[in-house]
């Protein structure tokens, strides 16, 4: 009587062990996004402009470096930070400065944000600005969209193509 | 302070404990044997998965497709493979997750303890990425939420550059970045795994690797049933063109991803690190005093080996003998690893309360705080004081069972020890002879001594299964060998009752 009973103990309680290893494995479901949401990702990697313009050396600078060292430019390392401002409906939703990276500011940055928007007929305006001797925005782009539920939209930047690139 | 919260965990855990003795016997006790059944899951995430990457396609367009068809064209094998891979990983975590609990509850996590519970901590992290890059695998919509919140995680860190989360848009990712996960699941991060298991159990002896066969048969077809049942699914095909909404999301290993959502991916870093730190570091809040260690008396040494044999926890060795004696060898204790239970000191032939019954009793190793010859001093003492008694009983018990303070009879007398494996049986025999009418040896319950070994070795001393064993001559009738926790005072005062009963039937 009692070796039967600790059958079924143990039985139970495998099932309990198994019913608690199969439920949290699927369950309780988790609604990552809203079904009235879609999503603006805006990724890119880019490099600012020379912090100022190359400049000839003179005379004297190239004679007081050595023979293999004698070019005849010079330009600065330090990439101009990257402004960067999204606008949805014309209320901002993204507005960052981006520094450029490495020990002497030379790197470009990449970039990769992520917003959860709603659904429906949006106007999206983007502009970039990668040259601290530019005055305003240098890369300007405007689409009128309709954005469904689940949507991802990715906005790209390339500079050599244009500048950005929405798909 | 500390035992303001930690008695009411302590006690639930001996509850269920107590519950599971019943229903499994305390030799198939799954929560005895916790660390052996998360190494027998992952014998069956291994053999499952070796069959798995038979048919898997280690590329972004064939690996959904292979697993779909794993899943639903060779259900029978395949998928009922898939699912034992799903559901023993699960388990996996379930069970280190138990193990946790238990080593916390019991409080066996501080003091000598602090090794294995520190190198613990970084082989449940490898358990939780293995279940993570497994699911990346799939390449299903739940593994693409995986993939983006990996990269957005690894993003955070200053190591890599570049954004990895730009490898997730549409037309950036490559095979090349599947051969890469595929690598990193079945050969990095297991192998990894494996070495840091063996850090993990490094200081301890004779580790059960192997679950026993009753339990093994059992959680495996638990298993099986949950696979054939319940078996694992997939989401739709990843889409790189969408966000993927509803997730059936794996909680066991896939919990920190909704955190991104609520904190940036550095915040979760400091909240996941930070957990995993105080974690690591519980063992020294507070710290736990870990008495001397056992010292060796090579004059009464013969070298048998016999402590070397009986240490749980590797804290002894042997060398060549350096005092010229006759013998070959001698123990070495590392003090580092010593936990002093006093262990040794019951397996020493030495250690023998007859022996040089006038003089100072030494033996061969010994307990610098509570020498043997301090124990038989305490037996002879306490048979004194009971001389006057009509029935006298004398109980030896160990620190960690039943607290034996609260017992208060007249007729019975206490003699803690550290453990029950101290006991040498001899002492059995001297205190049958002394006068005594009956024995308890009350250790941990049986299977779950605190220093691992104690009331097992004792166990076998006494049966005459293991050196050194107690004399035949003695009437087993006289002695009991008990094992209780600290909730079960009841039982063991009902234990003393019936003791009583029978020295006083046999008086009569």
């Amino acid at each position: 009587m009692k070796t039967g009973l600790r059958y079924i103990l143990q039985i139970v309680n495998y099932s309990i062990f198994m019913l608690i290893i199969w439920y949290f494995s699927v369950a309780p479901a988790y609604n990552h996004l809203a079904p009235c949401q879609a999503v603006i990702v805006l990724a890119f990697g880019h490099a600012g402009q020379p912090i100022s313009e190359c400049r000839k050396r003179t005379p004297e600078e190239l004679a007081a470096l050595p023979p293999n060292m004698r070019n005849p430019m010079v330009c600065p390392r330090e990439r101009s930070p990257i402004e960067v401002e999204l606008l949805l409906d014309d209320q901002p939703l993204f507005v960052e400065t981006f520094s450029p990276q490495g020990v002497s500011g030379d790197w470009g940055v990449d970039v990769y944000q992520k917003f959860k928007v709603p659904i429906g007929q949006h106007n999206l305006k983007m502009r970039l600005k990668d040259s601290v001797r530019a005055k305003d925005f240098n890369y300007v782009h405007e689409v009128d969209m309709e954005l469904i539920a689940a949507q991802l939209l990715v906005i790209d930047f390339q500079a050599d193509k244009g500048g950005f690139n929405v798909k | 302070m500390k035992n303001f919260f930690h008695k009411p965990i302590k006690y639930t855990y001996l509850y269920i404990d107590a519950w599971f003795n019943f229903a499994f016997g305390t030799k198939n006790n799954p929560l005895y044997h916790l660390g052996s059944l998360a190494f027998f899951m992952l014998w069956i995430v291994l053999i499952s998965g070796l069959y798995i990457f038979i048919i898997f396609d280690t590329s972004i367009t064939g690996a959904f497709q292979s697993v779909e068809y794993m899943t639903n064209e060779q259900w029978y094998l395949g998928g009922v493979m898939r699912s034992l891979h799903r559901y023993a990983s699960d388990a996996t975590l379930v069970v280190v997750l138990l193990h946790i609990i238990r080593e916390f509850s019991l409080d066996r996590y501080r003091g000598f303890r602090w090794f294995s519970w520190f190198t613990g901590t970084p082989n449940l992290w490898l358990i939780v990425l293995l279940g993570i890059s497994g699911y990346w695998l799939v390449w299903d919509q739940l593994a693409q939420y995986v993939a983006i919140g990996s990269s957005q995680l690894l993003d955070a860190l200053p190591i890599f550059s570049g954004a990895m989360s730009r490898n997730f848009l549409v037309g950036n990712l490559s095979d090349r970045f599947f051969t890469l996960m595929a690598f990193v699941h079945l050969l990095g991060l297991p192998v990894m795994l494996v070495f840091g298991l063996w850090i993990h159990v490094k200081r301890l002896t004779k580790v059960e690797v192997f679950v026993p066969k009753t339990l093994a048969i059992g959680s495996f077809l638990a298993l099986l049933i949950l696979s054939l049942v319940k078996p694992a699914i997939s989401h739709a095909q990843a889409d790189l063109t969408i966000i993927p909404t509803l997730l059936n999301l794996d909680w066991y290993y896939l919990n920190v991803y909704p955190l991104l959502d609520y904190f940036t991916a550095g915040e979760t870093w400091i909240l996941t690190i930070g957990i995993s730190t105080l974690l690591m570091l519980m063992p020294w809040l507070p710290i736990k005093r870990t008495p001397p260690a056992v010292v060796v008396d090579l004059n009464n040494c013969n070298g048998c080996s016999q402590c070397f044999d009986d240490c749980p926890f590797d804290a002894i060795s042997m060398q060549a003998r350096t005092d010229g004696a006759r013998w070959k060898m001698e123990p070495v204790v590392d003090p580092n690893l010593c936990a002093a239970c006093g262990i040794c000191v019951g397996s020493c032939p030495y250690s023998n309360p007859s022996r040089r019954s006038e003089v100072k009793l030494a033996t061969g190793i010994d307990l610098p705080e509570q020498p043997i010859h301090q124990i038989r001093t305490a037996t002879k003492t306490a048979l004194t004081e009971l001389s006057s008694s009509k029935v006298k009983i004398l109980i030896f018990g160990c620190s960690h069972g039943v607290n034996l303070t609260e017992i208060n009879a007249p007729d019975v007398a206490i003699i803690t020890l550290p453990c029950t494996g101290m006991l040498p049986p001899a002492f059995i025999d001297y205190t049958l002879q002394r006068g005594a009418d009956g024995v308890l040896i009350s250790g941990c319950r049986s299977q779950d001594c605190y220093y691992r070994f104690g009331n097992h070795w004792l166990e076998q001393r006494i049966k005459g299964d293991r050196t050194p064993i107690l004399a035949k001559r003695v009437n087993r009738e006289k002695f009991d060998f008990v094992g209780y926790a600290e909730t079960d005072e009841a039982q063991l005062l009902q234990n003393i009752a019936t003791i009583r009963q029978r020295i006083t039937e046999g008086q009569g």
